[in-house]
């Protein structure tokens, strides 16, 4: 694949994504976005839903690239929570492909559903098919939706969709809507732990 | 200076209003005048308008020098040029001395009408309120209606945000930087400090100085010395001076044995050859005064609820005077108000003053923003 073709590529996983995303976001919403890069999937909602909203990013080129798309954005690290946020501020809050690059898992799953009523996450399966196949050849798994080495990732967390299902169990999050999809942006129905290699979640509070 | 993107040399003008203004005080202004700059050209929707509002100790000389004074340099001349961040290619921008400042507009410097002196003590304590006030006249002055966008620095900043509060439909944005809602205990301390060195200085003589044919030159200097720490991080001191000395050796005695001491002794007369210490008593006063949440139970969520406008904040890390978390205290204030925003915490090592250093990233910041502002 050349570089044009791999930038292609992953424009149009991006605009796969935000689809998948912009559907759970009722028009004229307010959200918040955490790990927000240059602000293009709150600039997508803003065009396609009339949402509003901010972005919250630590990186300062990705800073810069929100206020150049004209993006409303917060510089702070959310590893240090979201206090300041007020308590059901927003409709919801999204971490897109970004909560595998925190430390804080929990803590940041309780802050987004401390400030939203309804959380949208998403990130890599790292149970999916060919990443199995990759650690049992005895390499670190580098795919479509992991597309880094080993060596210069910024993931620090590699959790499954198994995994995470068992985590918003024991804290009391409620999975009002899962979906998974395979590398080829097909929708995955049978044993997504298996051959999901991106998921996406609504969550909630437990009432 | 370099004359690249340079708006070169420009003239100070003069604005005369006979309407008294009524102060935050209480007191009255018969009339006032004030000393501005304009760089680039005002368009014909009259849209493209910038005020910059100074700090502590600047003035209306925002950019360019003088012809006949070459050496004095606009105070933000790193952003404010053709091309520059603040680019007068596209936006009129407006410099402007406050209200009771010493660099031309009406202040305790000023003959007062009514005695045919100085105004010296008796002129009235002026706020942050007022100043904004003030400034509205001289945007009537020059026709202009709305700003696109009204920035500054520390004090500066404070005036953005007062625009914000005080003219909701005048400002389009509020570019609010290394500021704070309201000043902590420890910065009014600081303020108190500078103010008792001033008028504790027996060439004070209540504040009628000028009358006496001196000025307070010991204390001015002294506040300037305190304020300057303030200004500055530790990490920067460190850096530039750290324990280096004058002499090379100790010199067991209290003249200048480290750099540091030199150098406050040196910015400390510099300043009080120049500035008038009566402006710098009531400035500090504005400053410990500014809290717009004080008729809001200092619910400052509330206070902002008049805004209108879209804002940029921005901090800097190393700033321990207006640290990033005062700039934070007013970015949730507006989100709390549904208000557009965009924070920037910028890394940068010069502490206070960082908000007047041309950093790449920093100015990177302003002319996107900027850019997306221009009409």
């Amino acid at each position: 694949m050349t570089e044009h073709d791999r930038r292609v590529r992953a424009e149009q996983r991006e605009r796969f994504d935000f689809a998948v995303i912009a559907n759970w976001i009722p028009p004229g919403e307010r959200v918040l976005d955490l790990g927000c890069g240059d602000g293009r999937l709150l600039r997508y909602l803003s065009e396609t839903r009339d949402v509003t909203g901010y972005g919250v990013e630590i990186d300062r080129e990705s800073v810069l690239g929100c206020i150049r798309n004209g993006v409303d954005v917060i510089q702070m690290d959310i590893e240090c929570g979201l206090s300041g946020f007020e308590d059901a501020s927003f409709e919801h809050v999204i971490i897109s492909q970004a909560l595998q690059t925190m430390h804080t898992t929990e803590r940041i799953l309780g802050e987004m559903l401390r400030v939203a009523a309804e959380a949208v996450v998403s990130f890599p399966n790292f149970a999916y098919r060919t990443n199995r196949a990759a650690i049992a050849a005895g390499h670190m798994p580098v795919s479509e939706d992991l597309p880094y080495d080993w060596f210069d990732t910024p993931n620090v967390r590699f959790f499954t969709i198994v995994d995470f299902e068992n985590l918003c169990a024991r804290l009391g999050i409620e999975i009002r809507e899962r979906l998974a999809f395979d590398e080829a942006g097909r929708a995955v129905s049978e044993d997504p732990n298996l051959n999901g290699s991106l998921a996406f979640y609504r969550l909630g509070r437990r009432t | 200076m370099s004359q690249e993107n340079s708006v070169g040399f420009v003239t100070s003008q003069r604005a005369y209003f006979n309407e008294p203004l009524k102060l935050k005080s209480g007191a009255e202004l018969p009339r006032f005048e004030l000393v501005f700059e304009t760089y680039g050209t005002l368009n014909s929707e009259r849209s493209n308008a910038v005020l910059v509002c100074h700090a502590l100790s600047g003035s209306h000389h925002v950019a360019g020098r003088y012809a006949d004074d070459p050496e004095n340099v606009g105070w933000w001349n790193n952003l404010v040029g053709p091309g520059k961040a603040l680019d007068t290619r596209k936006f009129f921008v407006v410099g402007v001395n406050n209200l009771g400042g010493c660099y031309g507009s009406t202040g305790p410097l000023s003959i007062n009408p009514e005695t045919g002196k100085r105004y010296g003590a008796v002129f009235p304590l002026v706020t942050v309120e007022d100043w904004v006030a003030a400034q509205a006249r001289l945007a009537d002055y020059l026709g202009i209606r709305t700003w696109a966008a009204v920035i500054g620095g520390s004090l500066g900043g404070m005036q953005a945000l007062e625009w914000s509060l005080q003219f909701p439909d005048r400002i389009r944005h509020a570019m609010v930087i290394a500021s704070a809602p309201k000043l902590s205990a420890q910065n009014i301390a600081f303020n108190e400090v500078a103010r008792q060195a001033i008028i504790s200085d027996p060439d004070f003589h209540g504040g009628d100085y000028a009358e006496h044919g001196v000025v307070p030159t010991r204390g001015l200097r002294l506040a300037r010395m305190i304020g300057h720490i303030t200004y500055l991080s530790d990490t920067q001191m460190a850096e530039k001076f750290g324990r280096q000395l004058r002499h090379g050796e100790h010199k067991f005695s209290y003249e200048v044995d480290f750099e540091i001491e030199s150098y406050l002794r040196y910015q400390g007369d510099k300043f009080a050859a120049f500035f008038d210490a009566n402006t710098y008593l009531m400035t500090t006063k504005a400053l410990d005064y500014f809290d717009p949440a004080y008729d809001f139970d200092g619910n400052l969520a509330a206070a902002l609820a008049r805004a209108r406008a879209s804002f940029f904040v921005a901090g800097f890390s190393t700033d321990w005077r207006f640290a990033p978390a005062r700039s934070r205290e007013i970015v949730f204030a507006l989100l709390h108000n549904r208000l557009h925003v965009v924070y920037a915490e910028i890394d940068c090592s010069a502490g206070h003053d960082s908000f007047l250093l041309d950093d790449a990233h920093y100015h990177d910041l302003l002319r996107a923003y900027l850019e997306n502002i221009a009409t």
